[in-house]
C-alpha cells in the first residue's frame, strides 16, 4: 500500500475524530439556541474569544472521554508493531489484517506504537486529573484563605507564613523531592493526601452546617448523609493497597488509584493550594468592608455563615476565572511532571512523558514529540482564551 | 525604611531555615540514606552493614542534630574505628584528627561532597551558577525589554486592533510551557531533516563559546514564557494609567499622543512589573531546569536534575538552599523596590 498523502490523512483524522464532532454540535446548538437562559455561561457565546477557547477545551474533554471508551483511536497506545519503528505520518501497516487498522495516521514512535492513538489517550489522562486536582486546590485554598482574610490577625500570619514557605520553594525541586520512588516508600504522599483531602469535607460541612444551622431537622439527616457518602469516597481514596495507608478492608474500598496517579494527584493540589489560598484571602479582605457583609454582621449571622454565604458567592467572578488558568497550569504541571518522568509510569501515555520520549530523537524524528506539543498547546491555549472571555463577560455585568 | 528591611530580613531568614530544615530531611530520610549507603559501599551490602555504614557516617543521629552539623552550629559528629583511627565530616583525607576544625558546615563554607560528580559542592554550585546566570543575563536582555514593549503598546489604546492581536499573542505565549515551545522552536529551527536549520538544538557548545547560533534557542524558549505574563500585567497597569484623569488634562492641554504616553504615563505603568519581573525568578528557575535538560546546557538546572535523580544528597542540599535564597533576595528586592518606587505607599 502507498503512504497516504497529507490530506489523505487529515481527512482520516477528521472521520476518527467523528464523535467529538458530533458531540460539540449538539453541544454548541443546546447552548446558543439556550443562552439567554444560561446566565454566565450562555453569556460565554457573545465574546468571539470565550467561544474559541471553549471549542478548543472541549474538544479535548470529548476527545479524552471518547478515547476512554476506546471509540476515537485506531491502535492500542501500549501495542507495538514490528516495521513501525519512527515511520512517517500516514505509513501503512506491512501485512496488516483486517481487523486491525491499516496506517499509523500520525506515524510510529521509538517503540513502534501509534502516536495519533497515544495522544488520544493522553488527552484522558489531563481530563481525569487536571479539573479534579485543580477544584481540591480551590477546596484547600478557600478553606483556609476565607477565615485567614476575615479574621485577620495571628491566624492570617501564621496561614499567610506557611502559604510563603511553600510559594519560595521551586516547583520541581518539591517534584524531585516529593515523587521519588524513596519518599513514596515512607508514605509522606499518603499522609499528605489524608490532609489534603479532608478540606472539601470540612468545605462541605460548614457549609451546609452554616445553613441550615436554624434548621436541625433538615440540618441533621443531610448532614449524616453528605459527610457518610463523602467520609467512605475519603478512605476509599486514601486507602491504598501496598502504601502505608490501608485503612478500609478490600471489601468496601470502592476503588484504588493506578500506579503513581494518586501520589501526582497529591503533589499538583499541594503546589496550587497556596496561590489559590493568597487569592482568596486578598478577595475576602476586600469583600469584608462592604455593606452587605456589616449587614449580615448586624444581623447577627455566625462568622462561618458571612465568609460561606456573603463573602465567597460575591468572589465568584474572579475565582472561576482563576479556576480555568489553573486548570491549563495543572495540565503544565503534569506536563512538567511527565516530562521529568516523575510519578507516572514510563509507558504512560500522557503528554508529557510523550514529549519527553519524543525528544531525544528530534533532530531527525519530528512526529513522536510535536504531536503531544501541540495537543498541549492548543489544550492549554484554550483554558487560557476561555479564562479572558469569561473575564469580558464577568466584567460587563 | 530601615525597620522595614531589617523586618523583612528576619522574616527571610526563618524561611530559608524552615525550607532548608524541610529539604534537609526530606533528603534525609531513612530509604535515601539506605540508598547512598548501597551506592556507596555495594548493592548487595546486608541490613546490618548499611546500618553500620550509616553509623559510621553519623547518619543515624537525630534530624536536629544532623541539621545543626550541616549548617555548623553543632559541633559535627566523629566515630571511632574498630582500628583506633577517627572518622568524621571534618576530617579531611590526610589530616589529623586533632587539627580538624570543630564545625564544618554551610557557614562555614563547607558545603560537602558530591557523590555524584566527585567535587566540593561548593565549587560545582559556583561554576554551574555561573554558566546559568549567562543564560538568565541573555535571557532577560531579550525578555524585559519585548515584554514591556508588547505591553504598552498593547495598553495604551485599550481594546482597539493592535491590542487585541498582542494580547492574543501574550496569551499565546504564556500558554506554552518551556517544554512545548523548545520542541516547537527545534522542530522549526533546529530540526536535521525538515525545517530552516538557522540553529543548534543542543547549547552544550554555548557552555565554552556562546554564540547566536547555539545560544538563541534556550534563551527564546525561556524568554517567551515568562515574556507573555510580563506583558499582559504592564497592559493592566498600563490600561488603568491611561484612563487616570491627569492623563486626560495632558490630553486636553493638547499634549501629543507620543509624548503622553513616553512621559507621562510609561513611568507610573511600570511600578507593577517591577515586581511582577522580579517575581518572576521562581519561575524561571523552573524554565531553566526543563531548558538546560532539553538543550543539554550543563548549568544549574540540569545539575540539580543530576544530583536529584542521582540521589546526591549534599550536592542536592546545595542545590536548594541556593535556589530557595534567589527566591527569597528577589521577593525582599521586589517589595523594597515597589515601596521605594511608589510615593503612594508608605510603611511606616
Amino acid at each position: 500500500m502507498e503512504p497516504l498523502s497529507w490530506l489523505e490523512i487529515l481527512t482520516r483524522i477528521f472521520i476518527q475524530f467523528m464523535p467529538v464532532w458530533v458531540a460539540m454540535v449538539v453541544l454548541f446548538t443546546l447552548s446558543v439556541v439556550y443562552k439567554r437562559r444560561l446566565g454566565l455561561y450562555g453569556k460565554l457565546f457573545d465574546s468571539t474569544i470565550g467561544m474559541i477557547g471553549f471549542s478548543l477545551v472541549m474538544f479535548w474533554v470529548f476527545t479524552g472521554i471518547f478515547g476512554a471508551f476506546d471509540l476515537i483511536i485506531t491502535h492500542d497506545p501500549l501495542s507495538q508493531v514490528s516495521g513501525m519503528k519512527n515511520k512517517v505520518p500516514g505509513t501503512p501497516i506491512t501485512g496488516a489484517d483486517s481487523e486491525t487498522y491499516p496506517y499509523y495516521l500520525f506515524g510510529g514512535d521509538n517503540l513502534a506504537r501509534d502516536v495519533f492513538s497515544r495522544m488520544v489517550k493522553g488527552a484522558w489522562v489531563v481530563v481525569q486529573i487536571a479539573p479534579l486536582a485543580t477544584l481540591f486546590a480551590f477546596m484547600v485554598g478557600i478553606t483556609l484563605g476565607l477565615p485567614a482574610g476575615y479574621y485577620g490577625g495571628k491566624l492570617d500570619t501564621f496561614l499567610s507564613f506557611l502559604a510563603n514557605l511553600i510559594l519560595a520553594f521551586p516547583v520541581i525541586l518539591l517534584f524531585y523531592l516529593l515523587v521519588t520512588p524513596e519518599i513514596v516508600d515512607t508514605g509522606i504522599p499518603s499522609y499528605m493526601a489524608m490532609v489534603l483531602f479532608v478540606f472539601p469535607i470540612i468545605f462541605v460541612a460548614v457549609l451546609l452546617n452554616s445553613r441550615y444551622r436554624t434548621q436541625p431537622s433538615v440540618r441533621t439527616p443531610l448532614l449524616i448523609g453528605v459527610l457518610g457518602v463523602m467520609g467512605w469516597l475519603y478512605l476509599s481514596l486514601i486507602s491504598q493497597p501496598g502504601t502505608a495507608l490501608k485503612i478500609l478492608p478490600d471489601a468496601i474500598d470502592l476503588f484504588n488509584l493506578q500506579g503513581g496517579i494518586l501520589v501526582v494527584f497529591v503533589s499538583v493540589v499541594f503546589v496550587n493550594s497556596p496561590t489559590v489560598f493568597r487569592i482568596v484571602r486578598g478577595l475576602a479582605m476586600d469583600i469584608k468592608t462592604r455593606d452587605y457583609v456589616a449587614a449580615a454582621q448586624t444581623r447577627g449571622e455566625r462568622p462561618w455563615y458571612i465568609m460561606l454565604w456573603e463573602i465567597l458567592p460575591n468572589a465568584r467572578g474572579p475565582l472561576i476565572v482563576d479556576f480555568c488558568l489553573r486548570i491549563g497550569y495543572t495540565t503544565i504541571l503534569l506536563g512538567t511532571l511527565g516530562f521529568f518522568g516523575l510519578g507516572l509510569p514510563p509507558e504512560s501515555p500522557d503528554w508529557g512523558t510523550t514529549i519527553n520520549d519524543g525528544r531525544r530523537l528530534l533532530q531527525i524524528y519530528l512526529h513522536p514529540a510535536i504531536v503531544p506539543a501541540v495537543a498541549l498547546l492548543s489544550m492549554v491555549l484554550g483554558l487560557n482564551l476561555l479564562a479572558d472571555g469569561l473575564r469580558e463577560e464577568s466584567l460587563r455585568d | 525604611m530601615g525597620l522595614f528591611i531589617l523586618r523583612r530580613l528576619v522574616i527571610m531568614i526563618l524561611t530559608g531555615l524552615c525550607l532548608t530544615f524541610l529539604v534537609f530531611s526530606l533528603t534525609n530520610l531513612y530509604p535515601n540514606l539506605e540508598k547512598l549507603a548501597k551506592t556507596q559501599g555495594n548493592f548487595r551490602m546486608s541490613d546490618e552493614e548499611v546500618t553500620s555504614y550509616l553509623d559510621r557516617n553519623g547518619y543515624l543521629q537525630p534530624m536536629f542534630v544532623k541539621y545543626g552539623e550541616w549548617l555548623g552550629v553543632v559541633p559535627s559528629y566523629r566515630h571511632e574505628n574498630a582500628d583506633g583511627t577517627i572518622q568524621g565530616r571534618c576530617i579531611r583525607p590526610g589530616m589529623a584528627p586533632e587539627d580538624s576544625p570543630e564545625f564544618c558546615g554551610v557557614l562555614q563554607g563547607n558545603w560537602g561532597f558530591s557523590t555524584v560528580f566527585k567535587d566540593d559542592v561548593g565549587s560545582i554550585i559556583s561554576t554551574r551558577l555561573s554558566l546559568t546566570g549567562k543564560l538568565m543575563f541573555w535571557v532577560m536582555v531579550v525578555m524585559v525589554p519585548s515584554a514591556l514593549i508588547l505591553g504598552v503598546l498593547a495598553g495604551m489604546r485599550e481594546g482597539s486592533k493592535t491590542d487585541r492581536g498582542l494580547s492574543t499573542i501574550a496569551i499565546t505565549t504564556t500558554a506554552t510551557p518551556e517544554y512545548v515551545s523548545g520542541v516547537i522552536l527545534i522542530a522549526v529551527f533546529a530540526s536535521s531533516t525538515v525545517g530552516l536549520k538557522w540553529f543548534k538544538g543542543t547549547a552544550t557548545s554555548a557552555m565554552d563559546s556562546a554564540n547566536f547560533e547555539n545560544f538563541a534557542l534556550p534563551v527564546i524558549t525561556i524568554a517567551l514564557y515568562g515574556m507573555g505574563y510580563i506583558a499582559r500585567m504592564t497592559r493592566a497597569s498600563m490600561a488603568e494609567v491611561m484612563t487616570a484623569q491627569y492623563i486626560r488634562t495632558a490630553r486636553l492641554k493638547g499634549v501629543s499622543f507620543p509624548n503622553i504616553v513616553m512621559k507621562h504615563a510609561l513611568r507610573n505603568a511600570l511600578i507593577a512589573p517591577f515586581t511582577v519581573i522580579m517575581l518572576q525568578f521562581p519561575w524561571l528557575l523552573n524554565g531553566v531546569v526543563i531548558v538546560e535538560t532539553l538543550f543539554n546546557y550543563k548549568g544549574f538546572g540540569w545539575t540539580l536534575v543530576q544530583a536529584a535523580g542521582n540521589n546526591d544528597i549534599e550536592l542536592l542540599l546545595g542545590v536548594s538552599v541556593v535556589s530557595v535564597f534567589v527566591v527569597l533576595i528577589t521577593q525582599l528586592i521586589s517589595d523594597i523596590g515597589y515601596v521605594y518606587l511608589n510615593p503612594r505607599i508608605s510603611v511606616s
